[in-house]
């Protein structure tokens, strides 16, 4: 520690603190625009000059270190001068656009002109015009507004993991641009936009379409991706107009993705319900709620006498909030089923009973930032858990040794020091190389039934490098990515992981593959237990999601209730989905949007998405984040809690007597105590199987994409013009491209089950032999069967 | 892209520097690019770029900031005059001028022949022999009065 002053007050701060530290630390304001707390020290910008006892000059506070004794005046004289001076250099070049610029009334630079600006500049000759950038549909440019703070490009290269913009040119001649003709295709690109402090790149979805000041600052949560980031969502006349990040340093800390920032555009999307919709002799007709209802309950009641209880299938959306699915949950279980599932795309049941509780994350989310060794499971991470990948990066730039086990390598952007990249048939042999491996490297007791198995396997150098790895770097992380959770031999990878971790004493995580995984266990979305008991009490054990939508099964529902989901793209296998759906005596869907619902629904009911309803999500790590509606439901939509209670009051259910969507959470967390005590990802009793990989032909490598993984992404626009939600492809290793006598832009046909697809050939080196890529949850591939499997390609 | 004696010497650069910072190399791997090539276009960076492990934005800033570095395509000479100021007070506008009008072409301009194309440079640490220039960056050429540069484009044009 060391002793400085500030402005005559004395403080003690630690070694190798700044000045712009210690000042902070007495809440003094030092004014600054290069400056971010999470980004490495420019000192460019020289607008956070102060004055130092015996220094000759002022000097930048944030990257002068503070030494012992040091007397420090932030709004001295001196310091106040060479801070004018400097907002007068800052102002010659910038135009006087604030009137119809985007970043007008919240500009660090318009704020700070008013304290350290004079009224009139002493400038007289011409200013500098920068031509604009085409940074892709994401970002706005007006390049002369910008100072030059190089945050931006400092955010490539430190947090994001590619540096897309660079500054060009030197002097009076410098700008910021991407190289030559690129665009900005980063899925944490739209930080940049919070991090430039003047109006130079500001959001294209949102450009010209409100004032910041007339915009209300409302708190919410992300529904997409497991970690629940924190947000604002500003709103604007009842409509949401954009979405900003709410600082949380142990979940997204001042970030947020792409999808997270710009999926509000699907709220406003024209696909939306506006009212409950009935199908009459084949014609859909819309009609008010009541009618609906009744329909609903005449129809569910009908089938209940007909077949049964459990001829009723619930399937809800890991999406949708715990309200939802506990009300989801008890108003089937009121029907007499216990068919109920959130697990839409996984494929693999069978650890289900030998589950000790709900599969999580291991670990806190910001603990993954401090692992020495990470071994990543079946996961495309930059796209499913874009802040979880940031965590990663950052782990690994402290020297943590990441492993990669997948059947895709895609660049990670960071240092990987060990990846086997193997087919999925391939991926339970591999982990169980690893856990010999480990077992060779030092002796530990295992069970015998593991140890058996082992026998089969011969290590290689690499599964040898990737053990050796979680051996002697520690603390460990294991992850199981979403690859793996829809992996057909999902129960296989999860037992060798847990085996690996028990022996490296790593801890085991999950990633949560939507904001409400967790939260869906907790509120007894699933088949076999109620509200997450480890025990059936006696109860049969209802249908799970692959159960109630496989084709082939005896045991059929006659009846669907569907939560916010859109079958075709949100489950493992929309080819027999759609079929056992379609061939359902009665489908009703919640949905906030009409997508092709009216191809096999008898009954619409418009619900709210997350921004028009309170409700509850638990994220990946067990937290429970509760949030209110931000603007009132469009149209006749409400929330979907609020339509399920109605329809368990018309089924005369009892106990379905809720007022608010607190006393549903009250309700279930009062009965189920604390979250973190059902949060477990050990699995008992199971033995390993490592069968021949019986897959003969071409392995299909199923993976969602980044913008299509739920209903809302799907229909934010902005988003579907990224890059990264290009038109799915079949992509294929070069060798099965010469096998398959294949050119790049080859149109083919895939053939999966009794769907086929047109897709047109992508090569990459980052596929395995023997393996096609070809990514779900597209309309195009809407068509085809399993996530993973066996498909026949032909050329067209 | 680059032929194998210019990776050679790249090569020889990159060996300087430890070998996770490959990229230290950049300067003289772009300036041995644009000996072969002539100058450098966006492709010619982006190869540097992959053989550096370095993105391509970053050479591109690199690039952009020395002006010995030609983003454009040039002449057979590229004549870079200095006009900062001691120059330009010991005569080294003058030097610019007589060479315009000699060339027919203005600075950044590239003469109909292709033969020639004219710079402005900034200081090239000679200010006690302006007025000063550089043929092709590698040549100095010191004292340019104007007769100086009657014999140097003559010699040149042979």
């Amino acid at each position: 520690m060391i002793n400085i002053e500030i402005n005559g007050k004395q403080l003690e701060v630690p070694k190798g603190s700044t000045v712009m530290d210690a000042a902070k630390q007495l809440g003094i304001y030092i004014p600054h625009f290069c400056y971010h707390k999470k980004l490495s020290i420019a000192a460019n910008c020289r607008m956070c000059l102060v004055q130092i006892e015996k220094a000759p000059k002022p000097l930048p506070a944030c990257a002068t270190p503070a030494t012992e004794g040091m007397k420090i005046f932030t709004h001295s004289d001196q310091a106040v001068l060479a801070q004018k001076g400097v907002m007068e250099f800052l102002l010659i070049n910038h135009p006087l656009d604030c009137p119809i610029c985007d970043q007008g009334g919240e500009c660090q630079l318009q704020d700070l002109a008013v304290g350290y600006g004079e009224s009139a500049s002493r400038y007289q000759e011409a200013k500098r015009v920068v031509t604009n950038k085409n940074l892709g549909p994401l970002i706005s440019t007006d390049m002369t507004r910008c100072i030059h703070c190089t945050r931006c490009v400092r955010f490539g290269q430190e947090i994001a993991g590619i540096m897309e913009l660079g500054m060009s040119g030197r002097g009076e001649h410098s700008e910021i641009l991407s190289f030559v003709g690129k665009t900005v295709d980063s899925e944490l690109s739209g930080n940049v936009i919070d991090l430039c402090p003047v109006g130079a790149l500001v959001s294209k979805p949102f450009r010209y379409s409100a004032r910041t000041w007339e915009l209300s600052r409302r708190k919410s949560i992300s529904p997409h991706c497991g970690l629940g980031s924190n947000l604002i969502v500003q709103v604007k006349q009842n409509r949401v107009m954009r979405i900003l990040p709410r600082e949380n340093e142990e979940i997204n800390e001042c970030w947020l993705s792409d999808k997270d920032r710009f999926s509000y555009e699907g709220l406003n999307s024209e696909d939306r319900l506006s009212k409950p919709m009935i199908k009459r002799n084949n014609q859909w007709i819309t009609c008010d709620w009541q009618e609906a209802l009744l329909f609903v309950v005449q129809n569910l009641k009908a089938c209940v006498s007909q077949y049964g209880g459990r001829a009723i299938g619930a399937l809800g959306s890991p999406h949708s909030t715990l309200e939802e699915l506990y009300l989801l949950q008890k108003l089937v279980r009121g029907l007499g089923s216990n068919n109920i599932d959130h697990r839409l795309r996984q494929s693999d049941f069978r650890a289900d009973n030998y589950q000790q509780g709900i599969p999580w994350l291991g670990m806190p989310i910001a603990e993954v930032s401090n692992l020495k060794s990470i071994l990543i499971i079946g996961s495309n991470l930059r796209k499913d858990h874009p802040l979880l990948a940031l965590r990663v990066r950052q782990a690994v730039k402290s020297g943590a040794q990441l492993s990669i086990v997948n059947s895709t390598d895609d660049d990670l952007l960071t240092k990987v020091a060990q990846r086997a990249i193997v087919a999925p048939s391939e991926l339970v042999r591999t982990l169980a190389q690893i856990l010999k491996a480990i077992i060779e490297y030092r002796y530990v007791e295992i069970a015998d039934k593991i140890k058996e198995t082992l026998t089969k396997v011969n290590v290689t150098d690499v599964t040898r490098a990737i053990a050796n790895n979680l051996v002697s770097n520690q603390p460990a992380g294991i992850f199981l990515g979403n690859l793996s959770q829809h992996h057909p031999n999902y129960s296989e990878i999860f037992l060798l992981a847990q085996e690996i971790a028990k022996v490296t004493s790593a801890k085991l995580g999950v990633f949560g593959e939507a904001a409400n995984s967790v939260g869906a266990y907790v509120a007894g979305a699933i088949p076999n237990r109620k509200l997450g008991n480890l025990t059936t009490n006696g109860e049969e054990v209802g249908l799970n999601a692959i159960q109630m939508l496989n084709a082939e099964a005896v045991s059929a529902c006659k009846a669907y209730i569907l939560v916010n989901l859109e079958p075709e793209y949100d489950t493992y296998n929309p080819q027999s989905a759609l079929e056992r759906i379609k061939g359902a005596e009665f489908v009703v869907s919640l949905s906030s949007y009409k997508g092709n619902i009216t191809d096999y629904a008898d009954v619409i009911l418009p619900i709210a998405p997350f921004t028009e309803t309170s409700g509850t999500f638990i994220n990946t790590e067990g937290r429970v984040q509760s949030f209110n509606g931000v603007v009132s439901p469009l149209a006749e939509a409400r929330p979907a809690w609020k339509v399920l209670r109605v329809l368990a009051n018309l089924l005369e259910l009892k106990g379905f007597d809720y007022e608010t969507s607190e006393q549903v959470c009250t309700e279930l967390l009062s009965d189920y105590g604390n979250v973190a005590d059902h949060l477990n990802n050990r699995i008992n009793e199971f033995t390993v199987n490592l069968n021949e990989a019986n897959v003969n032909g071409i392995e299909r490598i199923g993976e969602v994409n980044i913008y299509q993984s739920d209903p809302i992404v799907r229909r934010a626009s902005s988003l579907q013009l990224t890059r990264d939600a290009h038109y799915p492809r079949a992509i294929i290793s070069p060798s099965l491209m010469e096998k398959l006598g294949l050119r790049v832009g080859d149109k083919i046909t895939i053939k999966q089950g009794v769907g086929e697809s047109q897709l047109e050939v992508e090569q990459s080196e980052s596929i395995p032999d023997n393996c096609i890529r070809i990514a779900s949850a597209f309309n195009q591939t809407a068509t085809l069967g399993g996530m993973f499997g066996e498909v026949s390609v032909k050329r067209m | 892209m680059l032929s194998t004696e210019s990776l050679k010497k790249i090569d020889k650069e990159i060996a300087k520097y430890p070998a996770d910072q490959k990229q230290s190399a950049v300067m003289s791997a772009l300036a041995i690019a644009q000996t072969e090539k002539g100058w450098l276009s966006s492709e010619t960076m982006d190869f540097v770029a992959n053989y550096l492990d370095m993105p391509p934005i970053a050479v591109y800033e690199v690039a952009t900031f020395y002006n010995m570095y030609n983003l454009k395509p040039v002449g057979q000479y590229k004549i870079t005059v200095c006009t900062n100021l001691p120059c330009a007070l010991s005569g080294g506008n003058d030097a610019a001028n007589y060479l315009k009008q000699k060339l027919g072409i203005g600075f950044n301009e590239t003469s109909a022949d292709g033969r020639f194309t004219l710079k402005e440079g900034e200081c090239m640490g000679a200010c006690g022999d302006a007025p000063v220039l550089l043929v092709n960056n590698k040549r100095m050429c010191s004292f340019m009065s104007n007769e100086q540069i009657d014999r140097l484009l003559e010699e040149l044009k042979k």
